[in-house]
């Protein structure tokens, strides 16, 4: 029988498949940086409306290195409120009204810490180094799924460290452990720095904004994006802006 | 031309086949779950394992390198078998399905590896799936074929009761298999609670992508209980007294049940790990019971040319 025929055929269509499959950003059509930073300030506060749902509890029996390092239980972190109503981990950001600005060399930091992302939401600007550090004494893969960006999946031993970078804004994009499967947190990829993510009491402030009309918006891994506001800025200008989530 | 040696039976190349049949039937389930814990992507690497052959074995990894363990246990034995049957087999056609069983397993390693590297491409998953079926009729029909009840048979000698039984077996099983690929499509997808009530409504109050390969998943539900339904009524009419071939017709009609349980539990428990891999392999096992079926009616109710043998 002659077996070179089949042979070629499932060959090519494997290559055709795989070629098929490789997803690659769109070459990055940004503005070059011509951002400069100023001197304005918007702050405030993202509260939860309404009656805060129970925590669950997150079990880690599927691995006893994760297990051992939480004699107390541990909760889910998707809505996290704090004794005044505040919400932590919302990331507010500029969405519209700020130019384009180079990104800073140092790398923001990801930590996967007693099996658990540190910090659950997070911010990094297009291509700023984002460092993944596995100090866990556990393998983990972190796994990217990106729409815009490309995605990736990479594993970690204990102590391995990975670098990143996104190329294309992109808001959000979810990082999951499939090895754990209650592990994940949340990146917003920006073409400029002015984003925070709230603390426990639900604060933010960010600063170094230049004089000009800008529209914010908070995002909450729960209840997504907030209905976005405007507000303008004079130079060295400061302003107060709220978000809440949960009962409208 | 040089005359064909008629067919022997080998009682330890069947029993070997039906080994690696089992086997095939684990690696299946081990594949199952590896969807249904949601740890495709728990091992990043491949064809090593975070860089070695043998991983820490914790969370996803479990599932996803044990997966790749069963694989390569399963390729060794496709090998021995591929090797059992060019040693002991006249038969050239026997010859020819074992290493297209053997091509088989790996092809579907490499497709097991770009859906990996890839991030799970629906493409590819359904592929992957598709194959590990298809290869697992491969491997059945060494089965069957190696065994007394084939090997001792009379080709056609029913053929005067229902001759058109071959072809009516060939369209079921054509049907379980693209039901198969629409349960894989619905699976990698993530359709599988598009439509998510059940007893459902016919026709679904909204459509989008998702719900349409869900509600094409169930249609096909209904097209196949009334194929294999009809088939076992002719095979059982037909056949009568054939254990060999009502045999594993009874299997597929009980299957049948199981498998339509099983999806409504899938809805029930919102694809709860044990209904949705159980769902699977029992998909699996009809196709293949309706394959062994189709294979005997062939050979019983096809009427058979003068001079051929098994």
């Amino acid at each position: 029988m002659n077996w070179k025929k089949p042979l070629t055929v499932t060959l090519t269509s494997l290559l055709l498949l795989g070629a098929g499959c490789g997803k690659k950003s769109p070459a990055s059509q940004l503005p070059p940086p011509t951002g400069v930073l100023g001197k304005g300030v918007i702050s405030g506060k993202v509260t939860f409306k309404g009656a805060v749902p129970q925590a669950a509890k997150i079990s880690m029996d599927a691995d006893p290195a994760c297990q051992a390092q939480h004699p107390n239980p541990v909760y889910d972190e998707s809505l996290v409120v704090g004794p005044q109503g505040g919400l932590a981990n919302v990331l507010v950001y500029v969405k519209e009204g700020a130019a384009v600005y180079a990104p800073p060399s140092t790398a923001v930091t990801l930590n996967q810490t007693a099996c658990l992302y540190q910090p659950h939401v997070f911010g990094v600007q297009v291509n700023q180094p984002l460092e993944i550090f596995n100090q866990d004494p556990t393998l983990h893969n972190v796994h990217a799924v990106a729409v815009t960006n490309d995605g990736f999946n990479v594993g970690e031993n204990q102590n391995d460290k990975t670098e990143q970078v996104f190329t294309q804004p992109e808001m959000p994009v979810k990082f999951k452990c499939d090895v754990h499967s209650w592990m994940n947190c949340y990146g917003g990829v920006f073409t400029h720095p002015f984003f925070r993510v709230t603390g426990k009491d639900g604060a933010y402030q960010i600063t170094g904004l230049p004089a000009g009309d800008y529209t914010l918006v908070a995002w909450q891994e729960k209840y997504g994006f907030s209905a976005p506001q405007k507000v303008s800025l004079k130079d060295g200008g400061s302003a107060s802006l709220n978000f809440s989530f949960g009962a409208p | 031309m040089k005359p064909t040696a008629p067919a022997l039976f080998h009682p330890r190349l069947h029993r070997f086949a039906l080994v690696v049949m089992g086997a095939t039937f684990l690696l299946l389930l081990a594949g199952a779950l590896v969807t249904s814990t949601g740890s495709s992507l728990s091992v990043p690497d491949w064809p090593l394992s975070y860089g070695t052959l043998f991983p820490r074995m914790t969370g996803g990894v479990i599932f996803e390198h044990g997966h790749r363990l069963v694989a390569g246990t399963v390729s060794i034995l496709t090998l021995i078998l591929v090797v059992a049957v060019q040693r002991t087999e006249s038969r050239r056609w026997v010859k020819v399905l074992a290493w297209s069983a053997m091509g088989a397993i790996l092809l579907q390693a490499l497709l097991g590896g770009l859906t990996v590297l890839f991030h799970l491409p629906t493409p590819v998953s359904v592929c992957h799936a598709g194959l590990a079926q298809i290869f697992f009729c491969l491997v059945t029909t060494l089965a069957v074929v190696t065994s007394p009840s084939w090997i001792q048979e009379s080709p056609g000698r029913l053929a005067a009761l229902d001759p058109s039984l071959p072809r009516f077996a060939a369209v079921t099983v054509a049907a379980i298999y693209v039901q198969v690929l629409l349960g894989a499509l619905t699976r990698h997808s993530g359709a599988g609670l598009a439509m998510p009530d059940f007893p459902p409504a016919f026709l679904p109050a909204e459509w989008s992508p998702l719900v349409l390969i869900h509600f094409c998943h169930r249609v096909g539900a209904l097209v196949v209980t009334l194929l294999v339904s009809l088939l076992l009524y002719r095979v059982t009419r037909a056949g009568a007294g054939e254990t060999a071939l009502t045999g594993p017709a009874l299997t597929a009609g009980l299957l049948l049940w199981l498998q339509l349980f099983l999806g409504v539990m899938i809805i029930v428990t919102a694809k709860a790990v044990v209904p949705t891999s159980v769902h699977v392999i029992t998909g699996a096992a009809l196709l293949a019971s309706t394959w062994a079926t189709t294979l005997k009616c062939f050979q019983l109710f096809k009427p058979a040319p003068s001079g051929a043998g098994s």
